[in-house]
This record gives structure tokens, C-alpha cells and sequence, in this order.
């Protein structure tokens, strides 16, 4: 559905930030990247949302070729990005723009309905906490209806508790619509939560080092024992990830 | 302290709302109410005790406010001025002399800054010049606009408007550089038109700038007024205040300063009232500091 093929970036600089990535998605999978800094996840989403363009190698989604953003792709970045001069309700449905307003209303109430802010409609952002203004971002993405959804470690400035609950959220919106979901983590257990997979990256050059497929059911328990072992294979692969840049260095 | 406590109650307020409940009007006011007064008391009490205090020393004798007169005479003078019809005469003339040069002015730096906004190659051509003829002082103007656009309204008007593109063309400018990187490529992903990321990212995103630098632009609208009403009128504010001069009249010269203090005030309220819809979504602490 979502296919990288032979995927590489160089930017201007010289700084090879991905070398030759290919990587497919089924849809409505789950697929998380994790990996330390400086590896590539970042640049792999941008290049899949069209904000950059590739030094080599092709996205496809649907075997439609993006080379700039496209409507069937969302994304949601690391901080919510919300227009502070439109209210709550106009930032969701700031992509809709095309569509009449009266269906527009009716998505964008929806859309703050599943992400519980169905009240916040004319507030202004600046009225919200962090936790919320994120989930007004994660609204915006989802009234687009869109077949992938790329999050760029959007819970990463948030708590533990609030990461939690969004996790949820994401979850719940997920499973109405099952968009294929290429998600940026730093957080292990986010990856043992959300991930359908698991695809660990290695940097200098950014390059795909595990691709790790996780069968646990959903809803998943962080208490459980088969989520502990997840974690643990991540975890594992991550270090294994890193080991050689430690011994070059 | 009252920067301090208004910041206190807009982090309560946002508490409240982010709890789900929205603070009903009345439950704001009686701390706006109670704060208001005080402020508005202070705020006059210093001139106002120093007009008193010389209303009274002229009226005992113990000076003779011959050259610093009496507020009682200022206010007669205006309101015989007022009464007669000549203020109007005066107060119009200068007010169409800083609306059109205003207005001049503000089209002219808006359409230059946000030109050389846009293109970078425009604003490597132009503003290096710009910036050179806004090191001149803009009075050094006034003999050749008289020799170009000769003695009456057109140069009055010019050096108006020179005065009120540099802080339009200056904020234009800083406000598009600043815009946030950010929210133009969340609208990228939206796939915008250049037309529509113009209108619905770039102009709200500078509109707080821009209505900043007009109101800058006002204030030197209205000081060049004065310079070019000074330096050859025969109607005007600034004509009055020649004149009050020429013959010897200081409380005309006076009642001219507070009508010019009541009319510029006025206009930068005006300026600041059409635009608060517009900046509604702006944190009310920023906007008054």
C-alpha cells in the first residue's frame, strides 16, 4: 500500500540522512520507527508527506508516486501546529475548505467528538493545554480522512499520563477508519502499544536495521506478559542498533 | 504589579477553561471593575494636580501665567476657537492632510515590504536603497518638495506619507520574515494555492505586525503634519500654532498641543478598536505590554 523503494536523501550539507531505504506498508498496518537520533525517521516521514524531495529511490502509495504532498496523506508533527487566529473547530476543518460548510460542521464535530474535545470547538488554541492542542492536530489529520497517516513523534512533549490517553485516542480513531499509520517514536513502549511493527533504524547513514512484527492482540496490556517480551525484542534490537556506532567511535 | 496580576488571572482563567468551563463575563469583571478606577485615578492624578496647583497660584496672584497660562484660560480659548467654527476648519484640514498622506503611505510600504518580502531577489535590489533614504531625515525632504510639487497640499501630503512607509515598509518586512516556518508547511500539506496559502496562512500570520507598524506610522503621520503645517499654511493645526506664536497667544498655543494630544490619541484608539476583531486570537497580556 505504502511502499519506499531504495529510498535515500542527502541534503545539501552532505549529510547522508537516508541510504537506500525500502520498507512496504500493508493497509491499515501499524508501523512504528524507532531508533536514536540522527538516524533518518524524521527525513523518512517528510519525504513520504512531500515536504522534501528525495535524493533516490521512489514513495509510492496506492502505486501513485508522491513527490509532494498528497490529499490521501496526513500527518501529524511533534508539535501541534495549530493556526492561533482560527478557533479549535476552524483548525480541524482548515483542510476541508472545499467541501460545503454544513458537512464540514458535521466532520469537524465529529472528528472533536473522537478526540474528546467536543466542547473546545470555539475556543481558541491558545485556550488549550499542550495535551489537547495535540489532539486538535491529530483531529485536523483524521477529518481528512486520509489513507496514511504519518505522526512524527507527536507525543513526545507530553507527560506520561497524557501520552497514555492519546495513545488511546490514536487507537480509537485508528480502528473507525484504518488508515495504514507510519508512526515516529522514541518511546519503547509506545512501539510495544501501537506497532503492528516495529522497524528499528540505525543512523549515519539513516538505514532500516530490524523490522520487527509484532502479533499481540489488541487491545493490548502494558501488564501483560506478552507485551513485556515485546518490549524486550525491541529493546534488544535498539541496542544492537547502536553497538556498532559505540565500537566505531 | 498589574503586568504580574493580569498574567495571574489569565493563567486562572485558561485553568478554568482548560477544566471545561467557560468563565462566564461577569465572573471576569468585578476584577476588571475594582482595577480600573485605580488605574484611571493614577494615571491623572499627577497632571491634574499640576493644573490645579497653577490655577490657583495665578488666580491668588502669586504669578502671572502671562506665558504659562491658567488651564481656565486654555480651556476658554478652545472653546471660543471651538464655538466659532475655526477649530473645525483647522482640525479638518490637518486631519485630511495625515488621512490621505496616511493612507498613501501605508499602501505604498505595505505594497514594497510585502514585494520585497516575497522575492528575495527583489529585496536584495531594493531595500539596500530603502534603507539608505530611510537614514535621511525625512524634514531634509521638505525644499525639494516644494520645488517639485510646489507650496500647497501635494507636498504637505508627500512628506506625510515618506514619513509613514518606513515603519509600514520596516514592519511588512519583519513580519513576513518571522512568519513560522511551521504553519506554512502545514499548509504545504494541505495543498494550497499560492493565492490561498496568501490569505489564509501569510496575512493573518503578519496582520498583528502590520497593525503595530501603522500605528507607529500614524504617530509620525502626525508629527509630520505639524512640520509641514509649521513650515507654511494658512490652514491647519500646525498654521495655529504659528500663529499663536507669531502674535503672542500661548493659550492658543496650548489649547492647539491638547487638541492635537485628544486627536492623535483618538485616532490610535479608532486604529486599535478596528483592529481588536481581528486580533481577537491574540493573548490579551501580549497585546497590552
Amino acid at each position: 500500500m505504502l511502499r519506499l523503494d531504495t529510498l535515500s536523501k542527502i541534503y545539501a550539507d552532505g549529510t547522508h540522512a537516508l541510504a537506500r531505504v525500502s520498507v512496504n506498508v500493508a493497509a491499515g498496518e501499524i508501523a512504528c520507527l524507532i531508533g536514536g537520533s540522527g538516524c533518518g525517521k524524521t527525513t523518512l516521514l517528510r519525504l513520504v508527506a512531500g515536504l522534501d524531495l528525495a535524493s533516490g529511490g521512489s514513495i509510492e502509495v496506492d502505486g501513485e508516486v508522491i513527490r509532494e504532498p498528497h490529499p490521501a496523506i496526513g500527518i501529524v508533527f511533534q508539535e501541534p501546529r495549530l493556526f492561533p487566529w482560527l478557533s479549535v473547530a476552524d483548525n480541524v476543518g482548515f483542510g476541508l475548505a472545499e467541501i460545503g460548510a454544513r458537512e464540514r460542521r458535521l466532520r469537524v464535530d465529529e472528528a472533536l467528538e473522537h478526540v474528546g474535545l467536543a466542547r473546545f470547538g470555539s475556543r481558541w488554541p491558545r485556550e488549550l493545554s499542550g495535551g489537547q492542542q495535540q489532539r486538535v492536530a491529530i483531529a485536523r489529520a483524521f477529518v481528512a480522512r486520509p489513507k496514511v497517516l504519518l505522526l512524527d513523534e507527536p507525543f513526545s512533549a507530553l507527560d506520561a499520563f497524557t501520552r497514555a490517553s492519546l495513545n488511546a485516542h490514536l487507537l480509537a480513531l485508528w480502528a473507525e477508519s484504518r488508515p495504514t499509520i507510519l508512526m515516529v517514536t522514541h518511546d519503547v513502549d509506545e512501539a510495544a502499544l501501537l506497532g503492528d511493527r516495529v522497524i528499528v533504524m540505525q543512523p549515519q547513514p539513516g538505514r532500516i536495521f530490524d523490522d520487527i512484527k509484532l502479533t499481540l492482540a489488541r487491545p493490548r496490556d502494558r501488564l501483560d506478559e506478552g507485551f513485556d517480551t515485546a518490549r524486550r525484542q525491541i529493546l534488544s534490537a535498539l541496542d544492537r542498533s547502536l553497538a556498532p556506532a559505540a565500537r566505531q567511535a | 504589579m498589574d503586568e504580574e496580576s493580569s498574567v495571574a488571572v489569565e493563567g486562572l482563567s485558561q485553568a478554568a477553561w482548560a477544566a471545561g468551563d467557560k468563565p462566564s463575563l461577569h465572573r471576569r469583571l468585578p476584577g476588571l471593575a475594582s482595577r480600573l478606577p485605580i488605574r484611571w485615578i493614577l494615571a491623572i492624578a499627577l497632571p491634574l494636580a499640576a493644573g490645579i496647583v497653577w490655577e490657583v497660584a495665578v488666580r491668588s496672584g502669586w504669578v502671572q501665567g502671562r506665558l504659562v497660562p491658567p488651564p481656565s484660560r486654555i480651556a476658554q480659548t478652545l472653546w471660543s476657537l471651538a464655538r466659532s467654527g475655526e477649530l473645525w476648519l483647522h482640525v479638518s484640514a490637518t486631519l485630511t492632510r495625515v488621512a490621505v498622506g496616511f493612507g498613501l503611505g501605508v499602501l505604498v510600504g505595505t505594497l514594497a515590504g510585502a514585494c520585497c518580502g516575497a522575492s528575495e531577489t527583489l529585496r536584495r535590489v531594493l531595500d539596500p536603497s530603502i534603507q539608505a533614504l530611510r537614514a535621511i531625515p525625512s524634514l531634509a525632504w521638505v525644499p525639494l518638495f516644494i520645488l517639485w510639487l510646489g507650496i500647497f497640499e501635494t507636498s504637505k501630503i508627500a512628506l506625510i506619507a515618506v514619513g509613514v512607509f518606513f515603519p509600514v515598509y520596516l514592519g511588512v518586512l519583519g513580519a513576513i520574515a518571522s512568519v513560522d516556518r511551521k504553519l506554512v508547511e502545514v499548509g504545504r500539506v494541505f495543498r494550497l494555492s499560492r493565492l490561498a496559502m496568501i490569505r489564509r496562512v501569510l496575512l493573518p500570520a503578519v496582520l498583528p505586525e502590520w497593525i503595530v507598524s501603522l500605528r507607529s506610522g500614524l504617530g509620525l503621520g502626525f508629527m509630520f503634519v505639524v512640520a509641514a503645517e509649521i513650515m507654511g499654511a494658512s490652514e491647519g493645526l500646525g498654521y495655529l500654532l504659528v500663529d499663536g506664536q507669531q502674535l503672542g497667544k500661548p493659550d492658543q498655543i496650548f489649547a492647539v498641543i491638547i487638541a492635537f494630544a485628544a486627536i492623535g490619541k483618538s485616532c490610535d484608539g479608532l486604529l486599535v478598536l478596528a483592529s481588536r476583531p481581528l486580533l481577537a486570537w491574540q493573548d490579551r497580556v501580549r497585546t497590552r505590554l
